[in-house]
């Protein structure tokens, strides 16, 4: 077991590469367990990168990504699926698998992972889906409902597992105003009542405000993280003009 | 702006510029209407023709008070007089012009470059690029071989059940490979079959030997056609149904969520459409013979003087069961070549919503060359074999 005073992740010396294109160097940061942690940055900064990296869905080239204080892409096949499983996902599109209907989305982890039998998989089902509010919608294909229903499925099918720690990728992007402020009210209450570690990438200014416990700011120009704290902490003491300008969305002195 | 330009016809080009010189200040003073879709002044050309004979530019100020309507073609004058101002160090002065176009000129420079600083060396070299270019190649062949690997190893697991692998996929694949490809099928081995048949009446009748079409259709259907014909049209419709629908998949990171699961995307979504082709392109090749053969005998019965007992006679005497099980082999070996190049380059998918038809295009190439590559070493190994 684990002491618990060791970081959920760890991230060290981090350099990301686009082909020959190193898009971000130096990364060093640690996220606590059960704190809101956002990346931010502008377009192309290479947030969706770094969770990339986060999740192991891609390998670094230089530096390691500590999963509770392990290397996981270092492990054999069985120890990194076990790794996984304790992760959930949630992409930007919902990525929810279209052959099959919501109850069978959110079943499949469970069938995969655990040897509870149909019974209690479709109660968990009922209960995963009545958290993100759609009870009543086991048997809908994904194409059949709206963007944000199915963006609250998918959160569905990342939480069926019970995970330690829950990725967003840009949870906000194409929702509606009251759409995106429901999801980030679930992040806050995931966090509060499962203790779940929540890591989320996003621009979403308001967002990032409601629900950042500490955000990292990635910065274009800089090629590096320029700045690491609370949300509001970072506006009032900004420590680039980039930073300034990002938080306050300001054009000032754009140029 | 300039909203009622398309109906109004722009005024010649010469006559709504023109540079005038007062005390060592150069004027250019606009007017008329101005509209993208008729010729524009260039600044440059204006300025020219004043060097020529007046006297050097020293500063530059704009008379509006004669413009009409205007659009686009008035700011792409006036960035051509900003820019020649700037590589003549001479100051300009836009006072005079009208307010929105001031505003929409200082917009257009206040864009900043705001990409991400790219270190480039230039075009890479000749040798570079063969580098890059063998990387990739040894890339690929590493992904394929990765590829193959782990869909045997689902596969060998199967019988132990330590795969979870979607019966239902299986059957879909089944049933859009059954019912689904029945009619093309049918359409195209009777076509074959109806070929092959013709050769034999034209050809093997100029030398008295037209009986033996029999021999022909039933050999070419059964070794040859009955497999190779029904692998192509599964390359082009199920191959390139594989990787679509898995490319598709790839894009709306649905693959990625298998894997970020620890779910392998080879045993929930590779295997049963292996298997599916697996199990059907056996059955559709001897159908496909079945079909061809009774096209071929159709022709060669009303071409000929035979009758269909004659027919089907001469074909039971010189065709065996070795014949059949070589083209249902064969039909086997197809499905496996569809099946790996459909899925293989499904969830090879780049980005964009070009990279879709891309893997699917390739699927078929692909699947196409390796079959007929394929047949092509299954003849040669059975011709040693004296099958």
């Amino acid at each position: 077991m684990t002491p618990p005073s060791t970081p959920a992740i760890e991230v060290r010396n981090l350099t990301m590469r686009y082909g020959e294109l190193v898009i971000m160097n130096d990364l060093n940061f640690s996220i606590q367990r059960g704190e809101v942690f956002v990346i931010m940055g502008g377009s192309g900064s290479g947030k969706s990168t770094l969770l990339k990296h986060l999740i192991g869905l891609k390998v670094p080239s230089e530096g390691t990504i500590l999963f509770e204080g392990e290397d996981f892409s270092a492990g054999d096949e069985h120890h990194r699926k076990q790794v996984l499983r304790r992760m959930g996902v949630l992409y930007q599109n919902g990525a929810l698998w279209s052959g099959l209907t919501l109850a069978e989305n959110v079943a499949l982890p469970l069938e995969e992972f655990t040897s509870l039998d149909a019974r209690a998989i479709a109660e968990i089902v009922s209960l995963k889906l009545s958290l993100v509010g759609l009870r009543g919608f086991e048997e809908f294909y994904p194409s059949a409902i709206s963007g944000g229903m199915r963006k609250r499925a998918a959160l569905a099918r990342a939480i069926a597992l019970d995970p330690d720690v829950l990725f967003f990728d840009e949870p906000s992007s194409g929702l509606d105003p009251i759409s995106a402020s429901r999801l980030d009210d679930l992040i806050v209450e995931l966090k509060a009542s499962f203790g779940t570690t929540i890591v989320v990438v996003t621009h979403d200014l308001e967002s990032i405000f409601r629900i950042a416990d500490r955000a990292l700011f990635l910065d274009i120009t800089e090629k590096t993280m320029t700045a690491l704290g609370h949300p509001a902490e970072l506006r009032d003491n900004p420590p680039s003009d980039e930073v300034h300008r990002f938080l306050t969305r300001s054009s000032e002195g754009f140029s | 702006m300039g909203s009622d330009s398309a109906t109004r016809a722009a005024s010649p080009a010469s006559t709504r510029a023109a540079l005038h010189h007062a005390a060592g200040v150069h004027t250019a003073v606009l007017c008329g209407d101005w509209s993208i879709e008729g010729e524009t002044p260039r600044f440059d050309t204006l300025a020219s023709l004043k060097d020529n004979g007046g006297q050097p530019m020293r500063s530059l100020t704009f008379d509006a008070t004669a413009l009409g309507s205007w659009d686009s073609s008035l700011l792409v004058f006036l960035e051509q007089a900003q820019s020649y101002c700037e590589t003549h160090h001479i100051p300009m002065d836009e006072a005079a012009l009208p307010e929105q176009v001031t505003r929409l000129l200082a917009l257009s420079r206040a864009v900043p470059e705001r990409v991400a600083r790219i270190d480039t060396h230039g075009p890479p070299s000749f040798l570079a690029r063969l580098g890059n270019k063998a990387l990739g190649t040894w890339t690929a062949i590493e992904s394929t071989i990765t590829f193959a690997g782990q869909v045997a190893m689902a596969a060998a697991q199967l019988p132990s059940r330590n795969v979870h692998m979607r019966w239902r996929e299986f059957w879909v694949v089944v049933q859009s490979n059954s019912s689904g490809a029945i009619p093309i099928v049918s359409l195209i081995a009777l076509l074959v079959g109806v070929i092959i048949a013709f050769l034999g009446v034209v050809v093997l009748e100029r030398f008295g030997a037209g009986y033996y079409s029999s021999y022909l259709v039933g050999f070419g259907m059964l070794r040859e056609m009955g497999a190779l014909m029904t692998g192509i049209i599964m390359a082009g419709r199920t191959g390139a149904g594989f990787a679509a629908e898995l490319g598709s998949m790839k894009i709306t990171e649905e693959i990625d969520a298998f894997v970020t699961l620890g779910i392998s995307p080879v045993e929930h979504l590779v295997l049963p459409r292996m298997l599916g082709i697996l199990f059907m392109m056996p059955l559709l090749t001897l159908y496909a013979d079945f079909v061809g053969i009774m096209g071929g005998m159709g022709v060669a019965v009303s071409l000929l003087d035979l009758s269909a007992k004659q027919f089907v006679g001469g074909l039971l005497s010189a065709v065996t069961l070795i014949d059949a099980v070589l083209g249902v082999f064969k039909g086997l070996v197809f499905g496996a070549i569809i099946g790996f190049a459909g899925c293989l380059k499904g969830l090879q998918t780049g980005s964009g919503a070009g990279a879709v038809g891309r893997a699917a295009t390739s699927a078929v190439v692909l699947g196409i060359t390796l079959i007929i590559l394929a047949n092509a070493v299954i003849d040669w190994l059975a011709a040693l074999l004296k099958i």
